[in-house]
């Protein structure tokens, strides 16, 4: 795995095929997603992330049940989140949660805390919503703390207190998962994620770039300001879509159907538009190339590119045909991403990287004690 | 009228004229640019010069519901955006459809962020087929700008198809008056107030002016004039726990 990882998130959405009318069934789409995971490894991708949803037409409620399935037929995928609802779920359960699933995988994971888009999943978990931001606050604060701590004292505003609790099993060598802080709005989230040295994912698929720049700018700023590295050292993941086939104009025709009736973003703007507004990209591996590589000039070399292929309907069989390109695409992207890159850029966070860093750590502070 | 003018600031005062009519011409803009013209004329007395800028919402229609869908502005309809957050005064006029404001202006207003138009100077206006209307004004356009936080004059402009000839009421203040008067009220406002510090508007709006803001180091929750995003610091959002 080099400087940079590439990989693919999902939805996880159950959508009808506008071009043939045909619903797939949960089982289903839940199987099209763990083919889609194995074939990703096969191709060379770096990363397969899931979305955690709560309610139809979305199937991915129990992310690490999918994972640890994935991780058992696969040898160097990083599983992983897009998000992990921080807000809604106990922390005790992802900390306890994710940790096993780290010794399955054998290091294999990391995860994307995020807060949620579905208003009525706060009150499905006895939650409300106009606490989200300090809900990902102490929640987070509790699990970095359940994953560094042996005995856990703690006692907040949103959970029952613990005393001397021991989440098991413990993080695997000791290590936690890294953890990625996901939004799409809120400085709050990239603030969040400066204070702790943690990644920042931006998801910047759905918006333009000029909104995106500000939150990576201010994540950069901060991570400087709480000594954790210079700017470009920050810890930064982006988000991509595309559809790719040799032909542009192939591509074009096929995915058009697919765009026009898309559950986030369909019967609004023309292709045409939302492609030159946000980072959607719709033709040949170049363009893609192209479009991908554009991403340094705006916000600076990165870690982790993660791109959305498999949504809006699309049948199994295309996802896998467009996971074929994308694979020669991410050959040609880490060369080109490698050229020029500075060497004071950290690579992609993995599970040995951080391992070896806090033996480094350890016998550096050794002798001070 | 005498004007209140801060003889320190003599920068021309920036007025911004929203309106929503369908047809080419409308009676909107018809009557949006009389109320333009009437405020621009008693600042001009006042020794302020004021640059006038018209955002016609029937060509950004399709923009305005693409933003709808997407959740955020095309470069076109983020620079009307602009043009309505940096105002120091705003001339709001619709059609009367249905009993209210036309969809496609309050629409508008829906993509605007919501404290976008806090303190900001605004006249209402609204042009019908019959007076029997004109109340929208205060129970549909003067409640959507008190959730906006804007000021709106006291004086409300309604002209029904009537006013433009001679049928209009004889015992009523004629249009022309009513021009005049509420002109009178948002020129004092505009003349007297501060100037607005221009908000983005939309916090996705791609900003023209963008390559200034990554090199200004804005204090941490403060937000800046160049788009950097408001936060509180870290420290701040811990201790507000009050966590063990």
């Amino acid at each position: 795995m080099g400087s940079m990882q590439f990989g693919i998130f999902t939805v996880g959405d159950v959508t009808t095929d506008p071009t043939t009318g045909r619903t797939p069934s949960e089982a289903e789409r839940i199987r099209s997603m763990t083919a889609i995971a194995l074939k990703a490894e096969e191709v060379g991708l770096d990363v397969f992330a899931t979305g955690e949803h709560h309610n139809p037409p979305f199937v991915p409620s129990s992310p690490t049940t999918m994972l640890g399935w994935i991780a058992a037929r696969t040898e160097r995928l990083i599983l992983s989140t897009s998000t992990t609802l921080i807000t809604t779920n106990d922390p005790v359960k992802i900390a306890e949660d994710f940790a096993m699933l780290q010794h399955l995988a054998d290091g294999r994971v990391d995860l994307m805390l995020g807060r949620g888009n579905t208003g009525p999943v706060y009150p499905w978990f006895g939650q409300d919503i106009r606490q989200g931001i300090p809900l990902a606050v102490e929640n987070y604060a509790l699990l970095h703390k359940l994953w560094r701590e042996d005995a856990v004292d703690w006692a907040g505003r949103f959970r029952t207190p613990l005393e001397g609790f021991t989440s098991t099993p413990r993080p695997l060598d000791g290590v936690p998962p890294f953890v990625w802080h996901g939004s799409i709005r809120s400085p709050e989230i990239a603030e969040q994620a400066a204070y702790y040295g943690d990644g920042f994912f931006a998801n910047n698929i759905f918006w333009p770039k000029e909104h995106f720049r500000k939150l990576i700018d201010l994540y950069r700023r901060r991570y400087a300001h709480y000594g954790h590295g210079a700017p470009e050292q920050a810890i930064v993941g982006l988000g991509g879509q595309v559809f790719i086939r040799r032909n542009s104009q192939d591509a074009v025709r096929e995915f058009r159907p697919y765009f026009d009736n898309a559950p986030v973003y369909g019967h609004g703007p023309s292709l045409e538009d939302f492609t030159a507004q946000t980072p959607l990209t719709v033709g040949s591996p170049q363009q893609v190339i192209e479009k991908t590589l554009g991403f340094r000039e705006v916000f600076g070399d990165y870690q982790r590119q993660l791109f959305l292929v498999d949504h809006a309907g699309l049948p199994l069989k295309t996802v896998l045909e467009q996971l074929d390109l994308l694979g020669e695409v991410v050959r040609e992207l880490r060369a080109e991403f490698d050229k020029g890159r500075p060497a004071n850029v950290p690579d992609a966070p993995t599970h040995a990287a951080l391992l070896a860093r806090t033996a480094r750590t350890d016998t550096r502070e050794e002798p001070v004690k | 009228m005498t004007m209140a003018t801060a003889p320190e600031d003599s920068r021309p005062l920036r007025l911004t004229v929203v309106t929503a009519g369908l047809t080419v011409p409308s009676s909107s803009r018809l009557l949006a640019d009389r109320l333009a013209e009437a405020v621009r004329r008693d600042l001009a007395e006042g020794g302020r010069e004021v640059r006038v800028g018209v955002v016609e919402l029937r060509d950004l229609a399709v923009e305005v519901a693409n933003n709808l869908v997407t959740g955020f502005p095309s470069p076109r309809l983020a620079a009307a955006v602009r043009e309505v957050t940096a105002a120091d005064g705003l001339i709001a006029v619709t059609p009367v459809f249905s009993a209210s404001y036309s969809g496609l202006f309050k629409s508008f207003f829906d993509v605007i962020e919501p404290e976008a138009l806090a303190g900001l100077p605004v006249l209402v206006a609204a042009t019908g087929g019959t007076a029997r209307h004109s109340l929208v004004l205060e129970h549909a356009l003067r409640p959507l700008f008190a959730y906006l936080h804007a000021i709106a004059v006291p004086t409300a402009v309604y002209a029904a198809s009537e006013d433009w000839g001679g049928g209009a009421d004889p015992f009523a203040r004629s249009l022309h008056d009513r021009i005049a008067r509420a002109a009178g009220e948002l020129a004092e406002l505009m003349g007297v107030r501060p100037a607005r510090q221009g908000a983005s508007g939309t916090t996705l709006g791609s900003d023209s002016d963008s390559s200034s803001d990554s090199s200004s180091a804005s204090e941490p929750g403060s937000r800046s004039d160049s788009g950097e995003p408001a936060f509180v610091p870290f420290e701040q959002q811990l201790a507000a726990l009050k966590m063990d």
